[in-house]
């Protein structure tokens, strides 16, 4: 066999499809004709018939378990984002791009995984790293403008959290492609938003990741804007999802507000790549309730129509709902999440309230792994700066004796 | 199923039993025959194929580098040797081809890229910049990047446009990149080497009109010299090297501009002026002892390359050898670079060129005294 199963014939590929999933390889591509959505915005459970499920394109609702803990990384994903909003006007916080009102792909973007998997996230994805491990503290590390990433990504398995908007998905496929040359069951989950898509970058990962058939699951949360560009001017394609098909990958599409459906689709995605199918592409419908960062003025590009729209279709109270109508969720579990997401929101504002100590010489300290003689040079001019600065404030106090 | 291949994290990776064995009977197959005349082409594809053979996790990927062996036939055979796992083709796709390494070297791999030209590497460029060097920094040295990203370089080939670059100043001036070039066939064998082994990203800057030049070399003479070096923890990254010794002035020069420089020296001679000449060999680190040793010894010195001289590294060597020397400069220093005009390849290239009389009239221009 060659490295890249795409080099196998692309009917080996076809009757694989017709023999797993009973359909055609281009129907196994496409996404079903509708959105999966299992819960309605109201928090009814939808008739399989309605859920958007098609031949080959079937999703078994969730374990209990697996919705109870989704649930509660929800209502923390929520309080984190509007903490951090928060301290954040308090200049207690650089910036925060919130994931506000997407709160069910974040979760479900790390809950999907298991310990061994990779996630490589967007700036708006800290609720996601949160989900995957990451100390909530150092997780917001970037957001308070220090300047390094904070957490230890091997430790993790977690990039860290990226600005240029898609070079991550590479990273994602070249992490996957080493697992799979080690023989590894490694699947990795590759983030990027709706106006991402327009990226170079973003067209370079997915055909590599199809050409080397990398278990790579890329996970686009279409919310609508890029700062204020709207998905109109993005993309004319029928959906972001339909752009799998012209990698030789399956897409599909999900309510991004629709935690029950997002992780269905999500561990099938997991599931399928772990088994070899190759990656997929997932697009999450979803919007961004607040401004793209406290610098951003939404009102300049959109309507509040728009937003109180979408503000009927938000992840908590549906799933909220649907949780108290399956009897897996009263009032006492309900406290005791709010309780675990206050206590999460207090580690947070004492965590970034904290003075972190400067140290002037990490300037220089990892840029390679030993310095250069050019580096040590000018580490030693700062030095002697600093010291004549000490030293002039000592004479300075000395004086004032 | 295919065959997987091992792999270690460690920076220096665990060779496999497969890869040791397939080194011993390598080593018995080839005996000492002392000194060939041996390309640098061969002596970089060797030096590929042998740090392949000591570490299973060294990969070789670009475009055409697999079946083909390479537009240049660097890669040649080495996809034959350690198969399609080892060493294989990419999409077409520049940015992919780094930024997939910079994946494939977080998770245990050392991959050894090739960007085919100089101009054809600019899409990786956002990669090269806001991530291979940045990435030991924002992660505080808990991410290393041990990867190299060989460029062919620079004209003298007649080559069309877009293949004839010199792009080293855009690497040397970001942070975190290191900047290797050879000039001569055993830099070519014994930098690769070390670029492979560094734990840091190399942009590994090749010479493509020097692929072809000859030499007396010992590549048996020169993995044994690596090994020992290796384990003694010891490179030669960061030395400059005195190409020629000379008493009355330091030509400094890298990659494809040592060899003309050696010339002009050469012609020097004959009218009885004796040119000290530098091999840069690595522009960062750069070897400010070794050439500030040189002009203090000489008190005149000409900074040669190929590169337009406007903003460039010539120009930081001029910058940072008068303030080190500038007591003992007999002379202002002088740059013989290209132009500054796009690379006017092919039929104009020897006009831009620094040439070896181009050369010597900068010298003659160093205020002698007779």
């Amino acid at each position: 066999m060659t490295i890249s199963a795409s080099q196998e014939s692309t009917a080996d590929q076809a009757s694989e499809v017709q023999r797993k999933f009973g359909i055609s390889v281009e129907d196994y591509m496409l996404p079903a004709r509708r959105q999966i959505q299992m819960v309605a915005p109201d928090g009814a459970l939808k008739p399989d018939a309605e859920q958007g499920t098609e031949p080959g394109h079937e999703y078994p609702i969730p374990g209990d378990a697996e919705l109870i803990a989704a649930y509660e990384r929800l209502v923390v994903g929520r309080r984190v984002n509007d903490q951090n909003s928060a301290l954040v006007r308090q200049g207690r916080m650089a910036v925060y791009p919130s994931s506000h009102g997407q709160e069910a792909c974040q979760v479900a973007a790390a809950m999907c995984l298991s310990e061994g998997d990779w996630l490589f996230p967007t700036y708006r994805d800290a609720v996601a790293v949160m989900a995957k491990g990451v100390d909530p503290v150092q997780a917001m590390t970037i957001f308070r403008g220090d300047w390094h990433g904070g957490y230890d990504p091997q430790e993790h398995k977690v990039g860290i959290q990226c600005t240029p908007l898609t070079t991550q998905l590479l990273h994602a496929v070249g992490v996957a492609h080493a697992a799979k040359l080690r023989g590894e069951d490694t699947v990795v989950m590759a983030m990027c938003g709706d106006g991402a898509t327009s990226e170079g970058d973003f067209h370079e990962a997915l055909n590599f990741a199809a050409v080397f058939h990398l278990p790579v699951i890329f996970f686009v949360q279409n919310n609508k804007y890029a700062i204020s560009v709207p998905l109109s001017h993005q993309s004319v394609a029928p959906s972001l999802a339909h752009k799998a098909v012209g990698y030789g990958m399956a897409g599909e599409r999900v309510d991004g507000n629709d935690l029950v459906a997002l992780l269905a689709v999500l561990d099938r995605a997991v599931k399928l790549a772990r088994e070899g199918s190759g990656p997929l592409l997932v697009e999450a419908n979803t919007y961004r309730m607040q401004a793209h960062t406290n610098a951003d003025d939404d009102t300049r590009y959109r309507d509040n129509a728009e937003v109180s729209e979408w503000k009927a279709k938000d992840p908590l109270s549906r799933m909220d709902t649907y949780l108290r109508s399956r009897g897996l969720l009263d009032d006492d579990g309900a406290a005791r999440i709010a309780d675990h997401a206050e206590a999460v929101a207090t580690q947070l504002r004492e965590g970034l309230g904290e003075d972190v100590p400067v140290e002037p010489q990490n300037l220089f300290r990892y840029v390679f792994s030993s310095p250069t003689p050019q580096l040590q040079e000018q580490s030693a001019l700062l030095a002697d700066e600093l010291a004549r600065e000490e030293a002039g404030k000592a004479a300075q106090k000395e004086a004032g004796k | 199923m295919s065959p997987t291949i091992t792999t270690s994290s460690e920076a220096n990776g665990n060779v496999s039993a497969a890869t040791a064995r397939a080194a011993a009977s390598a080593a018995a197959a080839a005996e000492a025959r002392g000194p060939q005349s041996v390309t640098m082409a061969k002596a970089l594809n060797t030096a590929m194929a042998d740090a392949m053979r000591d570490d299973a996790s060294v990969l070789v990927f670009g475009e055409d580098v697999g079946r083909l062996g390479g537009v240049f036939r660097i890669t040649d055979g080495l996809m034959d040797a350690f198969g399609e796992q080892r060493c294989f083709d990419t999409p077409l796709a520049e940015s992919g081809i780094v930024g997939m390494a910079v994946g494939m070297a977080m998770n245990g791999m050392r991959p050894v890229i090739e960007m085919q030209f100089d101009a054809f590497a600019y899409p990786a460029f956002e990669q090269i910049v806001s991530h291979v060097a940045k990435m030991h920094n924002r992660t505080r040295g808990a991410l290393k990047l041990p990867m190299v990203i060989r460029v062919p370089y620079a004209g003298g080939i007649g080559g069309v446009e877009h293949h004839c670059d010199s792009s080293e100043s855009y690497y040397a001036h970001t942070a975190g990149l290191k900047v290797y070039t050879p000039a001569t066939v055993a830099d070519g064998y014994r930098m690769l080497r070390e670029a492979i082994d560094s734990d840091d990203p190399v942009m590994f800057m090749e010479p493509k009109k020097l692929y072809w030049s000859k030499d007396q070399v010992d590549l048996e003479a020169l993995a044994a010299e690596h090994a020992a070096h290796r384990a003694a923890g010891s490179s030669s990254e960061g030395r400059a090297a005195v190409a020629r010794s000379g008493t009355d002035a330091t030509l400094i020069a890298y990659g494809p501009s040592v060899p003309t420089a050696l010339a002009a020296a050469a012609a020097a001679a004959e009218e009885g002026r004796s040119l000290e000449v530098i091999d840069v060999r690595t522009i960062v680190p750069f070897d400010d002892e070794t050439v500030a040793a040189s002009v203090r010894k000489t008190g005149r010195a000409v900074v040669i390359a190929e590169a337009h001289g406007f903003a460039s590294v010539a120009s930081e060597i001029v910058a940072r050898v008068q303030e080190r020397c500038f007591h003992q400069l007999a002379a202002p220093i002088r740059r013989v670079t290209g132009f500054d005009v796009p690379y006017p390849a092919p039929k104009l290239e020897h006009y831009y060129l620094p040439s070896v009389d181009r050369i010597l009239d900068a010298v003659d221009d160093l205020q002698w005294e007779n």
